[in-house]
């Protein structure tokens, strides 16, 4: 490739001379490689506006008046914020969804990061029997449709299990458990490979200065894989947050709705219409943190992803 | 991390086994034990109990017997063997859907299949090209990075609903194809309209991962090409793709699991009890909602028993590695010289201990 060399000598040096030399370095370029180079500005932008062109539509129908929630023109004329008033209607319990969102993500991300770290620790750097057959039951468990343990779930929360005396609908425990199904296969499998990344001797080299195995992980591992504990965090709360399907089922009440949920049942003021300028902009709201959250740590978050190759 | 050399049997030289002795990776088993414990007892809770439970609905069904003095009705859970399979064609609940008059199950069977087939050849053949564009590219690649994270942050019914509003009756899409298409009212169209929502969602994170995979290809490699004159199509044919395949297949494994038990999407966009785009899930969580717990145990079982074969032939067929584990790969190797040492020498060789279970555990 000819263009290669370019960025590289017009960053290094500085001046006019290293301006010339760029010049001069860089080869005459054929009409080919000019169409080339066009056709991958074209692709990149289709592929951008491909991404974000419906998500732009979705903003834009937030911005809306509540009136003209179906309107078809590309700009909101008049802009309004209504819809952002509206999403937090007592009606909508909204703002209770949200915060069920915040407390189910949170405590599921925590406890799977809390029992995870030690399990891909091990899993990274220990060498013990089973361990193949540790790893495919925790891909397994990651692979396995939700379905197939709602169902027997949903029996046992509602009671119709003798030995299983509770009523758990409604509750956060039922929300939170089941998560840790698809939550921590995700995380573990993410860290472990996070772990392998790490060079065995900084370990080892804590070990000779005198520390236990344990006081290696504590204090020389845990603190070099905060980024990737950090990044994985960041991957199992979007996971969480996104759930449907469980808190749907397991959170029916109006006052247990998870934000996804409760997107999901948001009515209009009048009658059947489906109130779409409230919902694009409660989709909004619900995505906008995370979307900022994974843009500043886009790097990080699609490193995980590519280690993790887990979805 | 370093495989020991394993070929020296450590029973008949312990002292040299004892020099070499690696404190982080020699005789853990027990750490490793306690360290992987919570986790191993939460998806034995979580998932290994409601799996065995749902095997034992699915070969139940619930009686009820309505007394004839109180009128008052008696539910009873009876063994009802492979009844709750067997009615899926014996008894089938016939639906209009996609395909005519058809079984719901076979109805929803039909669409879990062809919405993971084409949704996953879209999505693989659109994210390769994508990643085969951004991989060109010297500049924005970070901003294009950002913008394809976009699809993938936003939750799914959240995008479900998004593309609900485009798909309107009086929507964009109509308005741009200037056609009056009813996306969402049962019909195929609706289908489509779900193929495209699921490509747009998953086809950029297919070009992520696919692009990792390509940053990991030396140029000597495309030199060599080059050299040896190949078009730019044999480049791809014959260097890209075979080096890529190990990523690929991996993330479309994943990506073919995660269709074939899709919920929300259909769910958002075109709601319950739609049959042109029903899926195994959704028609199963429905079963379970009406307390039939046998048939919908049994048409998880269907499904869960459907995901594991697909599983099964990637990895058998298309040899995608999921574990990767290179300590593992390392003992598989050694374990397979092993034994062609053994057939092709026959020499009665002391066992070796491999290096898993070597150490103190052993």
């Amino acid at each position: 490739m000819t263009t290669t060399t370019a960025p590289d000598h017009t960053t290094v040096q500085g001046g006019t001379t290293a301006a010339e030399l760029a010049r001069l370095n860089r080869p005459e370029r054929t009409p080919k490689q000019i169409l080339g180079t066009i056709g991958i500005v074209l692709g990149m932008a289709v592929i951008v506006v491909y991404c974000i062109l419906p998500f732009y539509w979705m903003i834009v129908s937030s911005l809306r008046l509540p009136s003209m929630g179906r309107s078809t023109d590309f700009l909101p004329i008049p802009a309004s914020f209504e819809n952002y008033v509206g999403v937090f209607a007592a009606s909508n319990n909204f703002g209770r969804a949200l915060l069920n969102s915040v407390i189910v993500s949170t405590t599921t991300t925590l406890l799977t990061l809390l029992i995870g770290i030690l399990a891909s620790y091990a899993l990274a750097r220990l060498r013990f029997r089973f361990k193949g057959i540790v790893l495919a039951v925790i891909i397994a468990t990651s692979m396995f449709p939700g379905i197939t343990l709602l169902i027997p779930l949903l029996k046992m929360f509602t009671g119709r299990y003798t030995w299983f005396p509770f009523y758990w609908m409604n509750t956060y425990q039922a929300l939170i458990l089941p998560s840790l199904s698809f939550a921590l296969p995700l995380c573990v499998w993410n860290l472990t490979s996070f772990f392998r990344q790490l060079p065995v001797e900084l370990e080892q080299a804590a070990m000779v200065d005198g520390c236990t195995p344990g006081q290696a992980f504590r204090k020389v591992i845990l603190p070099l894989a905060a980024p990737g504990v950090f990044t994985t965090a960041i991957i199992t709360f979007i996971a969480v947050w996104n759930e449907f399907m469980i808190a749907l089922r397991f959170g029916q009440d109006t006052a247990m709705n998870t934000a996804t949920v409760s997107i999901s049942k948001f009515t209009g003021v009048s009658g059947f219409d489906t109130p779409y300028g409230t919902i694009m902009a409660a989709g909004v709201i619900v995505t906008v943190p995370l979307l900022i959250g994974v843009l500043i740590f886009q790097r990080r978050i699609v490193a995980g992803l590519t280690a993790g190759g887990v979805k | 991390m370093s495989v020991p050399d394993t070929s020296t049997p450590d029973t008949s030289v312990p002292d040299q086994q004892k020099g070499r002795r690696n404190l982080l990776s020699d005789g853990q088993g027990f750490l490793a034990g306690i360290l992987l414990s919570p986790t191993l007892a939460v998806i034995l809770v979580i998932v290994g109990i409601p799996i065995l439970l749902s095997v034992r609905e699915a070969f139940f069904r619930i009686d009820e017997v309505q007394s004839q003095t109180t009128g008052k009705i008696t539910r009873y859970e009876n063994f009802a063997g492979l009844e709750n399979f067997t009615n899926i064609f014996t008894n089938p609940q016939v639906v209009n859907g996609n395909y005519g008059q058809l079984g719901r199950f076979l109805n929803a069977f039909i669409n879990t299949s062809l919405f993971t087939l084409i949704c996953v050849v879209l999505e693989t053949v659109l994210g390769v090209a994508m990643a085969l564009i951004m991989a060109k590219a010297f500049r924005g690649r970070a901003f294009v990075r950002a913008g394809i994270l976009v699809p993938w942050a936003i939750p799914t019914i959240v995008s479900a609903l998004m593309w609900k509003l485009i798909f309107d009756e009086a929507g964009v899409m109509n308005k741009i194809i200037g056609q009056h298409v009813l996306w969402t009212a049962d019909s195929p169209a609706l289908f489509w309209a779900v193929v495209m929502a699921d490509v747009w969602k998953t086809a950029p994170f297919i070009g992520l991962l696919t692009l990792a995979g390509l940053q990991t290809i030396p140029a000597e490699v495309y030199e060599a090409g080059k050299v040896d004159g190949a078009s730019a199509w044999q480049t791809f044919i014959h260097i890209t793709l075979p080096m890529v395949k190990p990523t690929l297949v991996v993330a479309v494994l994943f990506r073919t699991l995660d269709t074939m038990r899709m919920f929300d999407l259909p769910v958002g966009l075109g709601g319950f009890g739609k049959y042109s785009a029903e899926t195994l899930s959704m028609f199963s969580y429905l079963e379970a909602d009406a307390s039939r717990y046998g048939p919908a145990a049994a048409y998880s079982i269907v499904l869960f028993l459907y995901i594991v074969l697909v599983a099964f032939l990637f990895v058998k067929f298309l040899g995608a590695d999921v574990i990767g584990d290179d300590e593992l790969k390392a003992v598989r190797e050694q374990r397979r010289r092993q034994r062609e040492r053994k057939r092709a020498g026959g020499s009665s060789e002391p066992p070796v201990r491999s290096s898993i279970t070597s150490g103190e555990m052993a």
